[in-house]
């Protein structure tokens, strides 16, 4: 019967068993962080943790190195999200509007920086760096960052481009508005809150990125890259299990901010187009 | 007013902007060239450029008694690629993306055709946030999740205990290969840790292609007598493909490339992304090192044309 198939109808029990399983399987290690934040275990990872204390968040609190990463990881990725900002919203404009020759070329050029392997930028870059003699900064990180974030505020920024309708736009122009202020009465108005979800993923790309700047670093390290190091050769577990916490807190809020800035956009899109 | 303002021929405004403006709007092709110079300029000369350097290195040699490296066009650091150990790499790299990418597509199907066929309202939501939760939480997160998970006095040892089921996991684990001394150091972990860290990325294009299969061709094919199961062997699964191909690309690229997973959770025995690391860095042979990466470059080069043709691009 068509009924069977129809949304309102009931999914078979094994499929529901298997999406059931298939989102448990995603959620439960992350959760368990959560779990191992609290251990009073200090050298092993044993399971079930023997008992439960909040001591381990004080320790992290005093621990200046853990400072460090976290504040060179938010001004990397403040530095990287505003030039992304820029950068794709530009060529979102520029693709989204006109059709001509090597639009194709340009929407494949913002993509490939993720599309290839991170490992690929990275030695690329690095490289790159050493035959151009440039020295390992904050700046190296960043340069790195930007790259591979205006993917994210592209995406937003076109997706949203395509759905506002040229018809505003024409109107303010013959209203009498010069191309500015269509700009920053109307065209902003409209892809501000793409720009804002784009921004955001930008900024947890870039917080989270850990295989470029490993390339793109010198003696400096962001959150991901002290992580890495806990990880390789670790010094204080407990410490970084409350690292490891924070860090999915603080990519959570964004992602969740995002999920709300573009819901209505994705209903639609959700729709075949 | 004069009969000139109400002319069809606006006069030139006043003003630097609303000049710029009127430039704008006479030539859209200098409006489309200021717009495009800054993302071009960024990504060709520090993205390109940089990629485009690295592929130069690979045409270099190191020479073997100083470690130097000689500027000199050269495909000797090509034919190191061939030697046994290095096309061992290469090999176990390839089938770790293809046994990841297969166990991905499996796992990946079900969570996406209840979110794109059954779910409604909240639950779609719910589904949609499940799977963009883990997509975009911290890499390393997961990957240290796992770490806890394996490890031998780790949760997933404690469960295998607690169902009295250890006996399984030690014969599992004494197979050739895919075994080792325990779960975090072994290829079953290496396998583990990639089919998690990266399932979202095969969830969302194998679900917006299902979201594309239009319910009148389900209906239709009910109306000719297909069974549930016919209908889907017959159109849900044609239609849906593109997406699973999308998915893929990522699976595969995204495993091609790593190094961080096999290192913290495997043998030591290295992968691509490894040895790209290892030879950049304390080895300091570039040449090697960039001629490591053409080979996922140019697998994935052959991997995007042929899913083109599948049209694997409409659904991504």
């Amino acid at each position: 019967m068509s009924a069977s198939h129809d949304k309102s109808s009931r999914a078979p029990l094994a499929l529901k068993i298997a999406a059931a399983a298939g989102l448990l399987f995603l959620h439960l290690p992350i959760l368990l962080i959560f779990v191992y934040a609290f251990t009073t275990e200090e050298k092993s990872y044993q399971w079930p943790p023997p008992d439960f204390t909040a001591k381990w968040l004080a320790v992290t609190w005093n621990r200046p190195d853990v400072w460090e990463a976290l504040g060179l990881s938010v001004r990397v990725a403040t530095t990287s999200t505003a030039i992304a900002l820029v950068l794709g919203s530009l060529c979102a404009a520029a693709v989204a509007r006109t059709k001509f020759f090597g639009r194709e070329t340009i929407s494949l050029l913002v993509i490939l920086p993720i599309a290839l392997p991170g490992i690929i930028t990275g030695i690329a870059l690095r490289s790159a760096f050493s035959l151009a003699e440039i020295p390992f900064s904050f700046w190296t990180i960043v340069l790195g960052h930007a790259t591979f974030c205006v993917v994210v505020v592209y995406n937003n920024a076109v997706a949203r481009f395509r759905r506002t309708s040229g018809s505003l736009i024409e109107a303010s122009m013959d209203l009498g508005a010069n191309g500015f202020q269509t700009l920053r009465h109307v065209i902003l108005p409209n892809i501000g809150t793409a720009l804002l979800a784009g921004g955001m993923l930008a900024f947890a790309l870039s917080f989270d990125e850990v295989i470029v700047t490993t390339f793109t670093a010198g003696q400096q390290a962001t959150l991901p890259i002290w992580m890495l190091e806990e990880l390789v050769r670790p010094r204080q577990r407990p410490v970084t299990n409350v690292v490891a916490m924070v860090v999915v807190i603080v990519t959570f809020l964004p992602i969740l901010a995002a999920y709300y800035l573009t819901r209505d956009g994705d209903r639609i899109a959700g729709h075949g187009k | 007013m004069t009969a000139a303002d109400a002319a069809a021929i606006l006069p030139r405004r006043a003003g630097l902007a609303a000049a710029a403006s009127d430039a704008f709007w006479r030539r859209p092709t200098l409006l489309l060239l200021t717009l495009l110079l800054p993302p071009v300029l960024w990504l060709g000369i520090i993205y390109l450029g940089s990629l485009f350097a690295l592929l130069a290195q690979s045409f270099f040699s190191i020479d073997e008694f100083s470690g130097l490296i000689q500027y000199e066009f050269t495909l000797k650091t090509y034919g190191e690629l061939l030697h046994p150990a290095n096309l061992d790499i290469i090999v176990r790299t390839v089938l770790m993306a293809a046994v990841v990418t297969l166990a991905a597509a499996v796992v990946a199907f079900p969570i996406a055709y209840y979110a794109a066929r059954y779910a409604t309202g909240r639950w779609k939501a719910l589904f949609y946030l499940g799977v963009m939760l883990p997509l975009w939480s911290s890499y390393l997160v997961k990957v240290y999740a796992w770490k806890l998970i394996l490890a031998k006095e780790g949760i997933l040892n404690w469960i295998f205990a607690k169902l009295h089921l250890t006996w399984l996991l030690e014969a599992w684990l004494a197979l050739p290969l895919i075994g080792g001394n325990s779960l975090s150091v072994s290829y079953t972990g290496t396998f583990l840790v990639f089919l998690y860290v990266w399932l979202p990325f095969m969830i969302l294009p194998i679900q917006a292609s299902l979201e594309r299969v239009p319910g009148s061709l389900i209906e239709a094919s009910a109306d000719l007598g297909g069974a549930p199961r016919q209908t889907f062997r017959h159109v849900i699964l044609p239609l849906a493909l593109p997406g699973v191909v999308a998915g893929s690309i990522f699976t595969f690229s995204l495993t091609l490339g790593d190094y961080i997973i096999p290192q913290i959770v495997g043998s030591s025995r290295l992968f691509i992304g490894q040895a790209v690391y290892a030879h950049q860095g304390i080895a300091g042979n570039i040449p090697l090192a960039a001629a490591f990466t053409v080979v996922p470059i140019i697998i994935m080069g052959f991997y995007l044309w042929g899913a083109k043709r599948m049209g694997a691009f409409n659904a991504l």
